[in-house]
Formats: structure tokens, C-alpha cells, sequence
């Protein structure tokens, strides 16, 4: 019996660690839309959330409340298990990241060596949630969503991979700890000077990876409503919701480790590794804010003009440079 | 345990691809054939080849699929358009397969790993990691070949807009 245990302790190690870090996770998701209230009420001149709570606080809880008691709505002549799975496809792409991002020097739930690479793949999957979305609710405009989105995401997936080679030519690996190290022993501390350019693309692309404002076409509400999740109501709507932020959340956590040092900080605060980490996600997290309360959508063809004509010819400039001053520096 | 994982993904590849070829839907077919890339990549894993398995997704599940999905949702179709069997001689098709399977069988039985060669044994590739060990390859010894692969797609991608263009230009 103590055998068995021994040899599962890491096994159940690794399931207790991941359950707090998607508990702590999907708490932030939970008050990034609460934060996101407040700020762009507060940037349009009003209050946001006040009524649940102290100061709104318990806002995000009462609508998780009410989302979950709704009706399950599937339209009629849907097709019933795609329309089920679609939402979970985006969920699980987009909360699955995690597990490759360094929290802290000893946290980080699967150290795999392509982890770069495991960030894309499943960017590029949670695509699938969408258009899945899109096709199987059996509506116009779900259905133009959904081949927006899938337009928009082939396309700017191109220039994110394309400006994380830099960092990946500058730090000599794909593994994220790595990345955070060469960092940190380097003469800039962070990527985010040497790699201005990349930075740049980087975040614009995430944004319309993303789907968010001003690049959320696939859900524009002025155009097609509400996009690829018109038809979704209740628990399924959620999940998309879910979705959505988690994404934001997880393009925040990677453009920290990969730009912005990771959990390195100016100085050690003790007894909290994590703490310079999450400083700078939430830095990242009200850029995202900001972005949506400043900017207005784009228009479709300028949405592709940006991402084929600037940023991809940007991305590939940028690696030109990056990889001409690694060889002869 | 590394048989079972082994059993279970070759059976899963196998169905999956014969529900492609027998999905009625178009969109279900494609579908099928990410489950099948799914499998695929996890196989990659499971032999250590993490880049290859990364790519894999990458390009085949999310560049490759996400187009032919669009391309599915242009043509919009919702079922198979149904079609008289034109063909009367396809029993003979058996046949074939038949043959095809009774050919394979005999070369699998045959079959012996070949023994590594050179510098790069198993040892090696775990060491150093296949993404620095193919990077090098590919940009030193075979950068000829990469770079002619290169152009010669770059010349279809160029022949597939010039194409597309002239029968754009005759409808005006």
C-alpha cells in the first residue's frame, strides 16, 4: 500500500497543483471582467458595478449565479454535438497554456522544451471552438462570425509565431523557464527593449488573436449581432465568456515571460515569488482595458491589410535584424 | 503501458481516418482527420519527438484544417450531394485492397529497424534536443535543398494568384 502510494505522491502532486492554478486562474478571469467594468466605466465617467457587494465586489459571482440558472437554449436544426463541444474546444485551448507558463523559478507545472511551440498549438486550436461555433448554430450571423474569425486567427497566428522567433533566436531555446533566465542574465534584464519590435507585434496580434477590441469583427454587435455566439445562452454563453478572458489572460502571462522578464523584479519581495509576475500581468490586463476604451473597430479589410501587410513584413524585419546582430555581435 | 498508449493511438488513427473517407458531411470529415492529427501528434510524443508533434498541430491541425474548413464553409455544403454509383467494376476495388494488405503484410514481417548512423544515435538526439539538432541540419548541410523547396512553393503560390487574377479580369 505504501509502495503504491510512494510511486503516485508525484502524480498527485502534479493534479493538487494543477487544480489551484486553475482555481487561481479562473478567479482572475472572474475579476478581470469585473475589472474591466470598473475601469472603462470609470474612463466613460461613471461608476461601473457598485450594487453586489461592496463596491460591486461580489458583481462577478452574481453572474455566474444567474448565467448558470438560465435556460439552455440549442436552436432548432443545430447540430446538437457540435454545438455542445464547440465552447469546451475554446476553453480547453486556452486554459491548457498554463501549464507550460513559469510562475516563479520552482513553479511551472509541465517544463516541456517546445514550450513556445505548445503555446501556438493551442492558440491555434482554440480557433476550432469558434468556428465550430459558428457552423453548427445554424445561423447567418453566427456563421459570419465564424468565418471572420476564422480569416482573422490563420492570419495573425502568423505574425505572433513570427515575432516570438526573436525571442526564441536571443535566448537560444523554447523552453519558457529558459527564456526567463537568458533574461534575466542579460545586459537588458527584459526583451521588451531589444525586442521593441516584436513586443509590438506581438501584443497587436494577441489582441486580434484574441478576438478583443478594436480587432473583434468575429462578434462585432453593430454588424452580426453578437458573431459566432448569437445562438449560445446560459451556462454555454459562459463558457465562451470564459473563454474570451482567458485568452486575454493567457497572452498576458506569455508576453511576460517572453518580453518582460517573467517573475524577475527590481528587487525580491519575500515570501512571495509570484508577486512581480502577476505586477506585470495586471499591467498587461489594463492595457487590454485601455485598448478597448480608447479605440474603435477596425473596418474587415483593414484588419488583414494590418495584419498581412505590417505586421508579418514587420515580424520577419524584425527577426532579419535580431538574427544579423546575434551572428556578428 | 507504452503498448497500450501505442494499441490504443494506431486504433484511433485507423478509425479516424476511415471516418473521414466515410463522413457524409464535409465538415464532419475534416473534423475527423484534427482528431486523426491529434492522435498523430501524440505518437510524435510518445517516440520523444516534441518539435515534430508541436509542428505537427501547428501546421497540419491549425493552419492546414482551419483552410480546408473554410473551404468547406464556402461551398457551403451542409450534406453530400448524393450521385449514381458511375462506376460498375467496383467489387475489383476489394480486390485490390486485398492485394495492397496482403503486399504490406509481407514487407511489415520483414521489417528491421535500421541500426543508427553516424553521430546521431537516440543518446544524442535527447541530449541535445531535436529542435537544435534539425535546425542545424536543415540550415548547414541541406540549406540548398531547403532553399529550392522554398522557391519552388513560392512559385505555386505565385501560380495560384496569377491563375486566379486572369479569370478574375476575363469576368469583368
Amino acid at each position: 500500500m505504501e509502495a503504491i502510494l510512494k510511486a503516485a505522491l508525484p502524480g498527485i502532486i502534479l493534479i493538487v497543483e494543477a487544480l489551484v492554478l486553475l482555481v487561481v486562474a479562473l478567479l482572475h478571469v472572474a475579476y478581470t471582467t469585473y475589472a474591466e467594468r470598473k475601469v472603462i466605466g470609470h474612463m466613460q465617467q461613471r461608476l461601473g458595478p457598485n450594487r453586489v457587494g461592496p463596491r460591486g465586489l461580489l458583481q462577478p459571482i452574481a453572474d455566474v449565479v444567474k448565467l448558470l440558472a438560465k435556460e439552455d437554449i440549442v436552436p432548432l436544426g443545430a447540430d446538437k454535438g457540435l454545438f455542445y463541444l464547440a465552447p469546451f474546444i475554446s476553453l480547453v485551448a486556452g486554459a491548457t497554456s498554463l501549464a507550460v507558463i513559469p510562475i516563479w523559478n520552482r513553479f511551472v507545472l509541465a517544463d516541456v522544451n517546445v514550450g513556445l511551440l505548445v503555446i501556438l498549438a493551442l492558440s491555434s486550436l482554440s480557433s476550432y471552438g469558434v468556428i465550430l461555433a459558428g457552423w453548427s448554430s445554424n445561423s447567418r450571423y453566427a456563421f459570419l462570425g465564424g468565418l471572420r474569425a476564422s480569416a482573422q486567427v490563420v492570419s495573425y497566428e502568423v505574425a505572433m509565431a513570427l515575432s516570438l522567433v526573436g525571442v526564441m533566436l536571443m535566448a537560444g531555446s523554447m523552453n519558457l523557464s529558459e527564456i526567463v533566465k537568458a533574461q534575466i542574465s542579460s545586459p537588458f534584464k527584459i526583451y521588451a527593449l531589444p525586442q521593441i519590435i516584436g513586443f509590438f507585434v506581438f501584443m497587436v496580434s494577441a489582441i486580434a488573436e484574441t478576438n478583443r477590441v478594436p480587432f473583434d469583427l468575429p462578434e462585432a454587435e453593430t454588424e452580426l449581432v453578437a458573431g459566432y455566439f448569437v445562438e449560445y445562452s446560459a451556462i454555454r454563453f459562459a463558457l465562451f465568456y470564459l473563454a474570451e478572458y482567458f485568452g486575454m489572460v493567457v497572452m498576458s502571462a506569455v508576453a511576460v515571460t517572453c518580453f518582460l522578464g517573467g517573475w524577475a523584479g527590481p528587487f525580491e519581495v519575500p515570501g512571495l515569488p509570484f508577486f512581480w509576475f502577476l505586477i506585470k500581468l495586471y499591467a498587461l490586463l489594463f492595457f487590454y482595458i485601455w485598448v478597448r476604451a480608447t479605440l474603435p473597430r477596425y473596418r474587415y479589410d483593414q484588419l488583414m491589410g494590418l495584419g498581412w501587410k505590417v505586421l508579418i513584413p514587420l515580424a520577419l524585419l524584425n527577426i532579419v535584424i535580431t538574427g544579423g546582430l546575434k551572428l556578428w555581435w | 503501458m507504452e503498448k497500450l498508449v501505442f494499441g490504443y493511438l494506431a486504433l484511433a488513427i485507423l478509425v479516424s481516418a476511415l471516418l473521414v473517407v466515410f463522413s457524409r458531411n464535409a465538415v464532419k470529415a475534416v473534423l475527423w482527420s484534427l482528431v486523426l492529427f491529434l492522435h498523430q501528434a501524440v505518437l510524435f510524443l510518445t517516440l520523444q519527438a516534441e518539435f515534430l508533434a508541436a509542428i505537427q498541430i501547428i501546421v497540419y491541425a491549425g493552419a492546414v484544417l482551419v483552410l480546408f474548413l473554410f473551404v468547406v464553409y464556402l461551398i457551403n455544403l451542409r450534406e453530400e450531394i448524393t450521385w449514381p454509383r458511375f462506376l460498375s467494376a467496383y467489387p475489383l476495388a476489394f480486390l485490390a485492397i486485398l492485394f495492397l494488405l496482403a503486399l504490406s503484410g509481407a514487407a511489415l514481417s520483414g521489417f528491421r529497424p535500421a541500426p543508427p548512423k553516424g553521430i546521431l544515435t537516440a543518446g544524442a538526439l535527447l541530449a541535445q534536443g531535436h529542435t537544435r539538432i534539425l535546425g542545424e541540419h536543415l540550415f548547414r548541410e541541406y540549406v540548398l535543398a531547403f532553399e529550392a523547396a522554398g522557391v519552388l512553393l513560392l512559385v505555386a503560390v505565385l501560380g495560384a494568384v496569377v491563375l486566379v487574377r486572369r479569370i478574375r479580369e476575363e469576368g469583368r
